[in-house]
């Protein structure tokens, strides 16, 4: 009798694409609230914008055209002489000559601030670093750089920084804690006991000593704390996968004789994802704070880079132009504030108390003996 | 009979938001009578019960006239409601594992409830506890109430759930399924103290169960439940006599019936057989001390199964059986020589032991548990046949997966569906599905219908025995409840701690047992059938 109904799907089948039903309820939860919604939202934009940042503050136009040909200076760099210049470098379109030069016979379209990262801006009024005007909409550092332009880049480099730490701890993570987990006994064991020990390195000496042995970028510091980023991760990775594994449908695939790579992938990580998933605004930020910790203390990123940690730096070393300091607050408040809303926002969907209350009193719940 | 009336309900309805799971449900309780309240998994028992009590998370929505011992319910305050649950109504919870509290031992959990409402401390609470727990007939009184749960046994736990419930000298008493999660002797034991219980201090018992068996034994008054109303309600002889409702008489009528189809005569090769075969757990080694002599969980045995039939393991909790599956099909490391058509079982490892599995498959227990809740039905189904058919293109792989839900009766077009829209019945449909998709040889059923109400019960065993007859597959049918095994099972092994205690053809094993073990089990189990009785 029982077998007679069958439940009635409540949503349309498009195929094995579709979201699962458990997914398609999170997403409810996290968009039912407004606040990490709307961060999102606004993140999203902040960084798309960011991601534009060429576009929106340099010190080249975007467009050009001159004696008739066109020319796009934001992806190809002309010599000089292309525009009647006497060196055969890169054209400087700030420079008054060359700039009275293609105008005479041409015109540039510039973004809305004409100022890169880098550029130093020598005609700036007054002493450096200049309070806001509507030529510098934040104001000049103390090398007469534009202030907004570095908050952009910075802001790029910041996020683009912690998006990739995030990903390569997140695959590291998940891959050693899987396969300790999975595994169990004596790799967990020796694999745990490595841990405690590499956890145990100071993170901050290896990164003053590597500062003084080679010349930091980028790629220098990720790989140095992507190194150790990923430790906290591994433990609860390596935890639901030692409860996954004893799953009877963990053992059903097993015993359809499925091999391990197989049922980590397609039984055991999906459970495991929804832990990392809820920890990842937390990497996010940590990854964030601890590049502008790092540039604040003058370790990080190679000097003349946009930095948040930088311009910080900057506020402090200048109390009486507030102007630095400030910018950098709000810059760092606003998208840490931002980044844990979401993350509060997504913790909150994926926890399935909250999914329950959503969908409380349904009949399988009540089927159980 | 005193008809002093305890419980009263009239008229009761309980709704989850805009779903009724309760529809006017009337039920009396008087002293010294047992009331059972019998239905599916799903028909609102328990929720009645613990909705009449306040019991229920709220949300819930309660109307109807409830009345203990002349009081309305429905004007209690909380005080007033903490005096009467615990103290004039005790309750026994189906779950004696999760019941009791593990981080505090025996004697603070009993004496809780004697502080909260006799007041009672020091030695007069532990004097009474220990009364309590002879009472209830537990051994070394003394002893067990220094105990915490997870040292005791499921009877034991719950024979101290029910020294907690008649603490304070309850009027009534509320059982919800008070020994499902027991074995078949355990069970018998604890309804017999119950019985005995009611009638030495002239209580009232309120007995929440789904197993008609039991009922009928221990019942004075029934009330059959379906899908959250009363469909019939009256004497126990009179319900199981002379069912009026057309519900009831299909709930009497559900019990696994039927035999195994006899086999065609000798056959001269076994597809399965195991020689000396023993799993061992090592012990952890204590600091400094030698390592403890490994625990054995199965002693060396021998079996063997022949194309198309099914050999029963029974036994009770702890007995081994599912270790033997598990050994015999390769998922746990064990002793001894497995025998699969001519091939060393044992000696396979790797991608080719791999390779093999698709030979002899398992269905587990729990239907909720063995199925991926993030995959729909068709990746379950086809999961293993991509794997060991990589040459069949999707097209193929549909068709089998169609032909297959076709076959364990399901619809065909429910692939896209995932696990938790199906009942349990048909989420044990869709595990066999997985196993039969692969063409099997050998199939081990590990408690397939344990989880599972009577009439789902015998649907799945009827289809068990059809596939078995269309595919000539061998079972091995782990089972705790004999009357399921009789109606599966050609041969049956019976297993208790490990050790083989006698095996032999299925109906001479059960009709004549040889060893006093399988007899109290086969008299525990009481397997007079009741759908005869109807006749008579």
């Amino acid at each position: 009798m029982n077998q007679a109904h069958v439940p009635r799907r409540d949503a349309p089948s498009n195929g094995r694409g579709r979201l699962s039903p458990i997914a398609r309820r999170r997403l409810r939860v996290f968009r039912g609230n407004r606040r990490a919604w709307w961060s999102l939202w606004l993140f999203g934009l902040l960084f798309a914008i960011s991601l534009g940042a060429e576009f929106v503050a340099n010190d080249k136009p975007i467009v050009m055209r001159y004696e008739g040909n066109w020319y796009a200076p934001l992806f190809v760099d002309y010599p000089e002489t292309t525009f009647g210049g006497f060196l055969p470098t890169a054209t400087d379109y700030r420079d008054p000559v060359i700039r009275a030069q293609i105008e005479d016979d041409g015109w540039m379209l510039w973004p809305p601030v004409p100022f890169s990262y880098q550029t130093l801006d020598r005609d700036v009024e007054g002493p450096i670093p200049s309070p806001p005007t509507l030529r510098h909409w934040l104001g000049t550092d103390d090398q007469g750089r534009d202030v907004f332009a570095r908050v952009l880049y910075g802001f790029r480099l910041s996020v683009a920084f912690a998006l990739a730490l995030t990903a390569g701890s997140i695959v590291l993570g998940v891959l050693l804690g899987g396969i300790q987990g999975y595994y169990g006994g004596k790799i967990d064991l020796v694999g745990q006991r490595l841990i405690e020990i590499w956890s145990g390195l100071p993170v901050l000496f290896l990164l003053i000593i590597m500062a003084s042995l080679v010349e930091p970028n980028v790629w220098w510091l990720l790989g140095i704390m992507l190194m150790f980023s990923w430790l906290g991760l591994v433990d609860i990775v390596r935890a639901e996968f030692l409860r996954a594994r004893n799953l009877e449908y963990v053992r059903a695939a097993r015993a359809l004789g499925l091999p391990s790579r197989l049922i980590m992938w397609r039984h055991v990580l999906p459970n495991a994802m929804v832990a990392t998933l809820t920890f990842i605004p937390f990497l996010f930020t940590g990854a964030i704070t601890t590049l502008t910790a790092l540039d604040f203390l003058g370790f990080g990123l190679p000097s003349g880079s946009p930095s948040l940690g930088e311009l910080v730096a900057q506020g402090k070393n200048n109390l009486q132009a507030p102007w630095l300091g400030i910018t950098a607050f709000v810059t760092l408040s606003l998208m840490l504030s931002l980044l844990v809303f979401i993350g509060e926002g997504l913790r909150d969907a994926f926890d399935p108390r909250h999914i329950l209350s959503s969908i409380s009193a349904r009949p399988t719940a009540q089927e159980r003996p | 009979m005193n008809t002093e009336r305890l419980l009263e309900l009239r008229g009761l309805c309980i709704d989850f938001g805009d779903r009724r799971v309760v529809s006017h449900l009337d039920l009396s309780v008087a002293r010294g009578e047992t009331v059972a309240v019998v239905g599916e998994s799903g028909s609102g028992k328990s929720v009645s019960a613990l909705g009449a009590l306040d019991l229920l998370p709220s949300g819930a929505r309660i109307t109807g006239e409830r009345e203990f011992e002349g009081r309305d319910l429905a004007r209690l305050d909380k005080r007033q409601w903490s005096a009467l649950r615990g103290g004039r109504i005790g309750f026994i919870f189906q779950e004696p594992m999760t019941s009791l509290n593990p981080l505090h031992t025996v004697g603070q959990q009993i004496g809780e409830s004697l502080r909260l409402h006799q007041g009672l401390r020091g030695s007069s609470a532990r004097t009474r506890s220990r009364e309590l727990l002879e009472s209830v007939k537990l051994p070394r009184a003394e002893a067990l109430l220094r105990a915490r749960p997870h040292q005791l046994s499921g009877g034991q736990r719950q024979r101290v759930m029910i020294a907690m419930a008649i603490a304070n000298d309850p009027a009534l008493l509320i059982a919800d399924e008070p020994t499902t999660a027991l074995d078949v002797t355990v069970q018998r034991d604890i309804l017999a103290l119950l019985d005995e219980l009611r009638r030495v201090h002239h209580m009232g018992l309120l007995l929440i169960s789904h197993d008609l068996n039991l009922v009928r034994r221990h019942a004075d008054r029934v009330v059959v439940m379906h899908r959250g109303a009363a469909v019939e309600s009256g004497s126990t002889q009179a319900v199981f006599t002379s069912p009026r409702a057309d519900y009831t008489r299909h709930l009497l009528a559900a019990v696994p019936d039927g035999r195994p189809q006899p086999l065609p005569g000798a056959v001269s090769q076994p597809r399965l057989a195991a020689r000396e075969l023993g799993v061992e757990f090592a012990r952890p080694r204590p600091l400094l001390r030698p390592r403890p002599t490994a625990f054995v969980a199965l002693e060396p045995l021998s079996l063997a199964v022949a194309p198309g039939e099914t050999l029963g393991i029974v036994g009770e909790s702890g007995s081994g059986k599912s270790t033997l599956a598990n050994a015999l099909i390769r998922l746990l490391p064990s002793r001894g020589e497995i025998d699969f058509e001519g091939q060393r079982l044992d000696r396979l490892t790797g991608n080719a032991l791999r390779r093999r599995r698709r030979d002899f498959q398992i269905v587990f227990q729990d239907p909720y548990g063995s199925l991926s809740p993030r995959m729909p039905v068709a990746d379950l189904v086809s999961e293993g046949l991509r794997f060991h058919h990589p040459e069949l293109d999707r097209k193929a792989i549909d068709e089998r997966i169609r032909s297959v839900l076709r076959e364990v009766g399901l619809p065909a077009d429910c692939g896209d569906r995932y696990p938790h829209e199906f009942s349990g019945g048909q989420r044990q449909r869709i595990a066999i599905a997985r196993a039969l998709v692969l063409k099997p040889k050998l199939l081990v059923l590990d408690e397939p219908t344990s989880a599972l109400d009577r009439t789902v019960q015998k649907q799945l065993i009827t289809l068990l025995r059809e596939v078995q007859s269309r595919h000539g597959i061998s079972y091995l049918f782990i089972s705790h409840d004999l009357a399921v095994v009789r109606a599966m099972a050609h041969r049956i092994l019976v297993l208790k701690e490990g050790r083989v205690i006698e095996t032999g053809p299925c109906e001479q094993l059960l009709s004549s047992p040889q060893s006093e073990y399988t007899r109290t089990l086969v008299e525990a189990a009481e397997l007079t059938p009741v759908a005869p009785d109807l006749s008579r």
